[in-house]
């Protein structure tokens, strides 16, 4: 094109102007991606500021849940009340209950606290064992039965202290809301402050709170996450070892055996379909099957472990597919056209390429099974379980509790020492979460490969 | 064009290796190919040429049943290599694959190491008793493909990090670790400079000795340069068939013609 034409102004031709000069039209155009960009880091800034406000709430709340009060102090174990007969049979040992040790417990918290010169003045007996918490008897009668020897001897023990006075350390509690308080009074929180400085009572890190039971509305303080972390565990076991071989053996079929056809199509769109099904519809379909058909016994991780099984299928299979998918054809080709069936073709070089894809689809689907409660609660792993399930395989069928769901229960009591429980489990809960993702990343970085 | 020939014309047996009669293939409603008959020459190297959507990839495809993998594909007629029919049911395609090797457009080495490329044939059609046998085939091949010199130190790198050339002799090593009869390459060049392509060419001749080599090019001068036979494809149709030399100095068929003087294509 000549000069003389493109200056008669073809339809379409540009005119000549200035490169330094912007006219409308690009600024416009400009405007329009700064614009795009602004609402961009605007949405982040947001979500960003939306996850500290979760975070610190969270901890906030959660962290004080990993420490606990204990009251340390030597508890003699007096042979005459705890082991009647003398001999040191351990089936007669079991006829002391728990209020047998608690009459020792309180014995040896008097005498502890004449020893260091405290001031008990006004509060009575039952005041100052109310300092302790009503699970201290248990744990003591636990750790004697455990090592009978200790009978008979001064040992020092370290026990619970009530969840009061363990607020009023964390400054949940105060001496005002203690005058409300018919559970504590301001007196006993003197008390408690004077026993702190004379190194009876300390505030330590709380293991009971990771490896723990449940424990009733009443005792918070003892209250632990054991048995859902356990619960969880089981039914991760069950789901990886059911759906990851079944994702993956049925997207196998799918994506490279299945004719294409209207059957195939609508699997395929039914997968779909069942992926945004509501995780409580899961639940109802577990409840029906596993649990009135089957007759398997509920709030067992058995049963939670099937209903995350079937929600935790379209996830893993709709990953697989795209992982498989996104293997390049010339592999398969040339296997094939070496003379590889299609089987040696597929294990030998299209799933280990699309290996990567296939795990983080998988460990993305068990965190999402892990943080699932609607279907639990469904399948009655609501309950109140305080007692460990068995070693698997008969554990599997034992009762157990759930983290999201032990959430859940934390919050629905009413004991103000349940808000930082419940906060404490979200923060293991996102712990293990966070283990799982950083799992799938390491995977994928071990396993990528280029081509 | 005579001049630059790396080929020697004469061909060395006159039995037909492989033979089609009345081949025909749909996809779907698409009638790719119409009634192809050939006699693919025993120690020949064989040229399929014509303009792109001719058909002659398909039909390159049709002789290791490659065909297969494409649902909608649909092949009539007869094909058979060395009196065997290739379609009829009792055959396992992969055993014909074993014999029937194939080399694709683009090189598409596993992302494995180059020794693992190279002995994967050997390995899945059981070829080799020892480790040490499986050594021996695996640097054959090599040799015969004329990469062993350049890739015997770092025989346990990924065949990925090859270049370009290199990557297509390893596939080309692969195909023939397997020993097979025919070796079928679908524009084994299209993706290579000219100082690679020159020796792929080299190696097609080469090979010739041992197998029948059928090579889908989209150059005439390569046609013309490593075949001893050419196949002119147009629109689905196999418009002539002869000695290299005598269709592109004396083409029959107008069509063709016009093809290697460059009027159509």
């Amino acid at each position: 094109m000549t000069d003389a034409t493109s200056q008669t102004g073809l339809p379409g031709a540009q005119p000549r102007k200035s490169l330094h000069a912007a006219d409308a039209r690009t600024r416009r155009r400009n405007a329009s991606e700064a614009r795009f960009r602004f609402f961009g880091a605007a949405a982040i800034a947001i979500s960003i500021l939306a996850l500290i406000v979760l975070l610190t709430s969270v901890l906030g709340n959660g962290l004080s849940a990993f420490r606990q009060t204990f009251i340390t102090m030597p508890v003699a174990l007096d042979a005459k009340v705890l082991d009647k007969s003398g001999t040191g049979d351990i089936e007669v040992m079991k006829k002391v209950t728990t209020i047998g040790y608690a009459k020792v417990i309180e014995k040896a918290l008097t005498a502890a606290l004449a020893e260091k010169g405290i001031a008990t003045d006004g509060l009575d007996a039952k005041q100052i064992s109310g300092l302790l918490s009503q699970e201290a008897a248990a744990s003591l009668r636990n750790q004697v039965l455990a090592d009978p020897s200790m009978v008979g001897q001064t040992v020092d023990v370290k026990l619970l202290a009530n969840g009061r006075v363990d607020g009023f350390f964390k400054g949940r509690v105060t001496m005002d809301s203690a005058k409300l308080d018919s559970n504590i009074s301001p007196e006993q929180l003197e008390l408690a402050l004077k026993m702190r400085e004379a190194g009876l009572m300390s505030v330590s890190f709380n293991s009971g709170f990771l490896f723990g039971g449940d424990a009733s509305e009443l005792r918070p303080e003892a209250a632990g996450l054991g048995v859902a972390i356990l619960g969880s565990a089981y039914m991760m076991l069950i789901v990886l070892v059911l759906a990851l071989p079944i994702g993956v053996a049925a997207s196998i079929y799918l994506e490279e055996f299945a004719p294409k056809n209207k059957w195939t199509d609508l699997i395929e769109v039914n997968i779909s379909n069942l992926a945004a099904v509501p995780s409580i519809v899961f639940g109802i379909l577990g409840l029906a099957i596993f649990i009135n058909f089957m007759g398997l016994p509920q709030s067992a991780p058995i049963v939670g472990g099937l209903v995350l099984t079937l929600m935790t299928l379209p996830t893993i299979i709709i990953a697989t597919r795209a992982a498989l998918k996104a293997v390049p054809p010339s592999i398969r080709d040339a296997a094939l056209g070496i003379g590889a069936s299609k089987m040696q073709a597929i294990t030998h070089h299209v799933l280990p390429l699309a290996m990567p894809g296939i795990l983080t689809g998988t460990i993305i689907g068990l965190a999402q099974a892990l943080g699932e409660t609607a279907p639990l609660l469904l399948i009655g792993m609501v309950a109140f379980v305080r007692e460990f399930p068995g070693a698997p395989p008969e554990g599997f069928f034992d009762p157990a509790s759930a983290l999201p769901v032990q959430v859940y229960n934390f919050t629905q009591r009413a004991d103000p020492a349940f808000v930082e429980r419940a906060s404490g489990a979200i923060i293991v809960l996102l712990v293990f979460l966070l283990l799982m993702n950083a799992v799938a990343i390491l995977l994928r970085r071990r396993f990528e490969r280029r081509w | 064009m005579n001049d630059m020939r790396i080929a020697d014309r004469t061909v060395s047996t006159d039995t037909a290796k492989m033979t089609a009669r009345g081949v025909q293939v749909y996809y779907g409603e698409n009638h790719a190919l119409k009634d192809v008959d050939i006699d693919i020459l025993g120690g020949t190297v064989t040229a399929f040429i014509g303009p792109s959507g001719c058909g002659k990839s398909t039909f390159l495809r049709c002789l290791n049943r490659m065909n297969d993998t494409v649902a909608v594909a649909r092949v009539l007629g007869e094909i058979k290599l060395d009196g065997e029919d290739i379609y009829d049911k009792a055959v396992d395609p992969v055993t014909l694959r074993a014999r029937v090797g194939m080399v694709f457009q683009k090189p598409n080495p596993f992302p494995k190491s180059i020794y693992d490329n190279v002995a994967y044939g050997p390995k899945i059609h059981g070829l080799t008793k020892s480790k040490a046998e499986l050594d021996q085939v695996v640097e054959t091949s090599l040799k015969k493909a004329a990469l062993w010199n350049e890739v015997k130190d770092r025989l346990h790198a990924p065949g990925t990090g090859l270049s370009g050339g290199q990557q297509q002799r390893l596939c080309i090593a692969r195909a023939i670790a397997t020993s097979p009869e025919v070796l079928l390459m679908d524009e084994p060049c299209s993706a290579l400079d000219p100082i690679a392509t020159a020796q792929v060419e080299e190696l097609i001749d080469e090979l010739r000795s041992q197998f029948s080599v059928v090579i889908v090019t989209h150059s005439m001068q390569q046609a013309a340069r490593v075949s001893q036979r050419t196949a002119f494809f147009h629109l689905g149709n196999l418009v002539e068939y002869g000695e290299t030399g005598q269709i592109f100095t004396n083409p029959q068929d107008p069509r063709t013609e016009s093809y290697i003087t460059g009027r159509i294509g």
